[in-house]
């Protein structure tokens, strides 16, 4: 029994069952009445409750795609809020678009999500390709840019199509039933976990695959990964097209979820804080992710509450004022863990714990190298 | 042709504001291999602190407003240097977490700012002369165009003196050319990493009381949305390279004036692809050398 | 004879790579002593990794103390100058400002510059990355001997340079040599003979070899471990 615990077949089999465990606490929270007063606004099965955790989960999903690019590749992009932005707004204009032609709603809306993802893909192929032709604060600059370029044309309303700085809402007639209204919450609740899982798998199996082997091997050493015959171009820019898509489904559970979408999330700030949330939860590690994406996701959702409260109303201005704002405290914890700490919140949890996963997730993660341009 | 003058002397004096924050982002990334993010929170919070003392010293008059630049260019040296010593210096070596520090605390003080000012931006007060325009040849130039400028030139040739006649000018533009090197003369180069970061800083700070003026008002934003135009410039112009910002600086100004006026508004869109084309063409910037 | 510096169990890698594996050696307080190998086998990076230019473990003392911890600039300041392979002067400098920048301590004896490389003294306004490749080497090496120094780390100084210059380098290393020990990595092989007391012999990012200089010279050694015959330049 022992031996089986310990070998490769029983560590996969204990983690299947351990992520299982979770996905399925996961999806019974909404029937729970589990309360958190301070980090969550109700019990669990209130629909603002679930609104936030749902949030945290498509947030999670983002972060956990950005993980692909940076964390595995090594590539630091300034401009994976685009794609976010990509599946969002796509979702929204498709939508939108085909609502008129008659067709029956089931069939605009899967139509609308597949034309989205190819929207998606073709996207973050072309960016890139366009991008990967350069490396490091070149290649970072290039993204920002075209960032940047799609934020001022999302704002400028180009086409009639973006709505400006309002943003756009979702045409609910062709969205199913159930994802529509308070009283669905649950079901967009359970949609959004469905996308983190989703986006998850997907991770794993790209990190697990040989393609994802030898994008963390040129991310280390390009001129070995060459020299053994393969394009690291090629495979970046296959990951960066995944992730891409991946940013997309996230952006597309997101506008199911607020009905809406402004261009704040297309801006080079957005990417910047999903910057921060990978490295805060832990560069390299999946569940780093996962962990940062709900961190920032409370702490934005709720200091605005917490900030009203008798504690820290009652602080003198000089605590009160930084303490109300979540990007002060999240970007101060960010300092303080590159500085100190950076493997982030996982990394800190795994060396406390003293547990050793893979070989992968022990070493210290070699993505905060020295990089070039 | 007066519309071209104008679009052409505007564009100017909009460089000279890019001027203004790109030299810094510029000299620090071409010594120390740093983007630095929190370039811009130099400036809000000169901008800031310029119109607070500024404007208790006399408010929309000429001394308040000299009063409030001084004020900056002080600021924003000192918030540099500070950052550097405490922030920057002890990841000595390590250009990724630099990188990553100076973004947290860009986020963060412009969070703080926001908490301290609110998130609107607040209309300022200035004297009268800034408001009006001067004919010249026929276009009539807006006055604070005339006040950048002149700050800018001014900037310009402080920093080149101090880098061509200082001994730590000396050290700092050999340090951007071959960092290692002046190690390897035995040089401690960190001190030149600080006094570049106090340099950009002023420079930025007064850039930060200036941007209030050209704008007429001062925001927690102001110096992100400036910041990445900046970063642009900085690019263009070749990470390192004084000159190569002071040309681009007016580059893209002039380019953002004339796509503003003649294709519909698309100047930010026109920047943006002109930095595309630039990175696609000559990575290195017009006057950027390969870096060590 | 006692030694200036001490190396034991040198490793350096650079982006994953490991370029000096395990590397041993004492550098004499007097004289001149080779560091040779065929191309790419880490000579360079040994020194680089003395200066702590690469990350690098193993214990380095030099003259008693322990500098392997320590940042480039301090090790430097000890007294440790370093002229490169390659030159790296600074292009967009005056040949002037190069000397200046290299200027450490108290009185730097700019008379050595003047005794030596003539020419510089005419061509100080000069931009140095104007200069010829013979040239900038008497600049490099003038900023290693016109300070005070207790070692020099001479990285292949006659390097692509004329047989006219690389007689003036050669004679101006045997002058800093008389004062100053020297650690020299060299392919020329001649310029080794003339200087050199003692060799030691990279191969795979180790030490293979270490011995006095002529009698390596003038055996098959040579040939197994560098490829070539005596008096050709090493492969």
């Amino acid at each position: 029994m022992r031996t089986f615990l310990t070998s490769r077949r029983g560590i996969l089999t204990g983690r299947l069952l351990v992520g299982t465990a979770v996905i399925v606490a996961a999806a019974i929270l909404p029937l729970l009445a589990i309360d958190i007063p301070g980090v969550l606004p109700g019990p669990t099965y209130t629909p603002g409750t679930l609104t936030v955790l749902a949030y945290a989960m498509l947030i999670a999903a983002l972060a956990l795609s950005y993980h692909l690019i940076f964390g595995v590749a090594g590539m630091l992009s300034f401009g994976h809020a685009m794609f976010f932005a990509a599946g969002a707004y796509g979702l929204g204009i498709i939508l939108r678009l085909l609502a008129p032609t008659g067709m029956p709603s089931e069939v605009v809306f899967l139509l609308s999500i597949g034309i989205t993802l190819v929207v998606a893909l073709v996207l973050g192929n072309l960016v890139g390709a366009l991008a990967l032709r350069v490396s490091g604060i070149s290649f970072a600059m290039v993204t920002l840019a075209i960032a940047q370029a799609m934020n001022v044309m999302i704002r400028r309303n180009v086409g009639g199509l973006t709505g400006g700085e309002e943003g756009i809402t979702l045409t609910v007639s062709v969205v199913p039933d159930w994802l529509v209204g308070v009283v669905n919450t649950r079901n967009l609740y359970w949609m959004a976990l469905a996308v983190l899982v989703l986006v998850y798998l997907a991770c794993v199996w790209v990190e697990r695959s040989r393609l994802g082997h030898v994008v963390a091997a040129a991310r280390e050493n390009e001129l070995r990964v060459t020299v053994l015959g393969l394009r690291p171009y090629l495979v970046r820019l296959f990951l960066f097209g995944t992730a891409a898509v991946l940013a997309a489904v996230a952006g597309m559970g997101f506008m199911l979820l607020q009905s809406s979408a402004t261009p704040r999330i297309s801006t080079s700030d957005f990417t910047l804080t999903l910057l921060v949330i990978v490295v805060l939860g832990g560069v390299g590690y999946r569940w780093g992710a996962i962990v940062g994406g709900i961190v920032y996701t409370l702490l934005d959702q709720r200091l605005a509450a917490l900030a009203s409260s008798d504690v820290i109303a009652g602080l003198p201005d000089v605590l009160r004022i930084p303490l109300s704002e979540p990007l002060f405290i999240l970007g101060m914890l960010f300092v303080l863990v590159v500085m100190f700490a950076p493997g982030g919140i996982v990394g800190i949890a795994h060396r406390a714990t003293g547990w050793r996963g893979s070989k992968k997730d022990v070493e210290e993660p070699a993505v905060l190298q020295d990089m070039e341009a | 042709m007066t519309t071209v003058l104008l679009l052409l002397i505007t564009g100017v004096g909009l460089g000279a504001l890019y001027f203004l924050v790109a030299s810094g982002l510029s000299l620090i990334y071409g010594l120390m291999g740093v983007l630095n993010f929190a370039h811009g929170s130099f400036l809000t919070l000169a901008g800031f602190l310029g119109w607070e003392v500024g404007r208790r010293v006399g408010d929309g008059s000429w001394a308040g407003l000299l009063t409030g630049m001084l004020v900056g260019l002080v600021v924003g040296a000192l918030v540099a240097a500070i950052t550097e010593l405490v922030f920057i210096r002890p990841l000595y070596n390590r250009h990724i977490e630099q990188v990553l520090v100076t973004v947290g605390l860009g986020l963060a003080s412009v969070a703080l700012f926001e908490g301290i000012w609110g998130t609107d931006p607040i209309q300022i007060r200035l004297p009268e002369w800034l408001g009006q325009t001067t004919d010249v040849l026929g276009a009539n130039i807006p006055n604070d165009r005339w006040l950048l400028i002149g700050s800018a030139a001014l900037v310009l040739v402080g920093i080149v003196l101090f880098l061509q006649k200082t001994s730590y000018g000396l050290v700092i533009r050999a340090g951007v050319e071959n960092r290692t090197m002046v190690t390897a003369l035995g040089i401690d180069v960190r001190r030149a990493f600080t006094i570049v970061f106090a340099i950009g800083g002023a420079a930025a700070g007064l850039g930060g009381v200036l941007a209030s003026v050209y704008y007429g008002q001062v925001g927690a934003h102001q110096g992100t949305s400036l910041l990445i135009y900046a970063f642009i410039v900085t690019v263009i112009g070749g990470l390192g390279s004084l000159s190569g910002a002071a040309i681009a600086s007016v580059l893209v100004a002039v380019i953002q004036q004339f796509a503003n006026f003649y294709l519909g508004g698309t100047g930010d869109l026109a920047v943006v692809l002109a930095l595309a084309a630039v990175l696609l063409v000559r990575p290195t910037g017009l006057m950027g050398k390969v870096k060590h | 004879m006692t030694a200036i510096l001490t190396v034991r169990d040198l490793r350096a890698r650079i982006a994953g790579q490991q370029v000096v594996e395990d590397v041993s050696f004492d550098v004499a307080e007097h004289g001149v002593t080779a560091l040779l190998g065929r191309n790419g086998v880490g000579k360079s990076s040994t020194i680089k990794a003395l200066l702590g230019l690469y990350e690098r473990t193993g214990e380095v003392t030099f003259a008693g103390q322990r500098i392997d911890g320590l940042l480039t600039h301090r090790i430097v300041q000890q007294g440790i100058a370093y002229v490169p392979e390659d030159r790296e002067v600074f292009g967009q400098l005056t040949v002037e400002e190069n000397l200046r920048l290299a200027e450490r301590g108290g009185a730097p004896n700019r008379g050595i510059v003047a005794e030596l490389f003539p020419e510089l003294i005419e061509r100080a306004k000069q931009q140095a990355g104007t200069l010829s490749g013979g040239q900038q080497q008497m600049v490099s090496l003038s900023r290693a001997l016109m300070n005070d120094n207790r070692l020099l780390l001479v990285d292949e100084p006659t390097k692509g340079l004329a047989p006219l210059i690389v007689g003036t380098v050669t004679k101006a290393l045997e002058a800093a040599a008389e004062r100053t020990p020297m650690l020299l990595v060299e392919q020329n092989l001649q310029v080794v003979r003339a200087l050199a007391h003692t060799v030691i012999v990279l191969s795979g990012g180790r030490v293979v070899h270490t011995g006095p200089a002529a009698a390596f010279l003038d055996s098959d050694l040579v040939h197994r471990h560098l490829g070539v015959s005596t008096d050709q330049e090493a492969a």
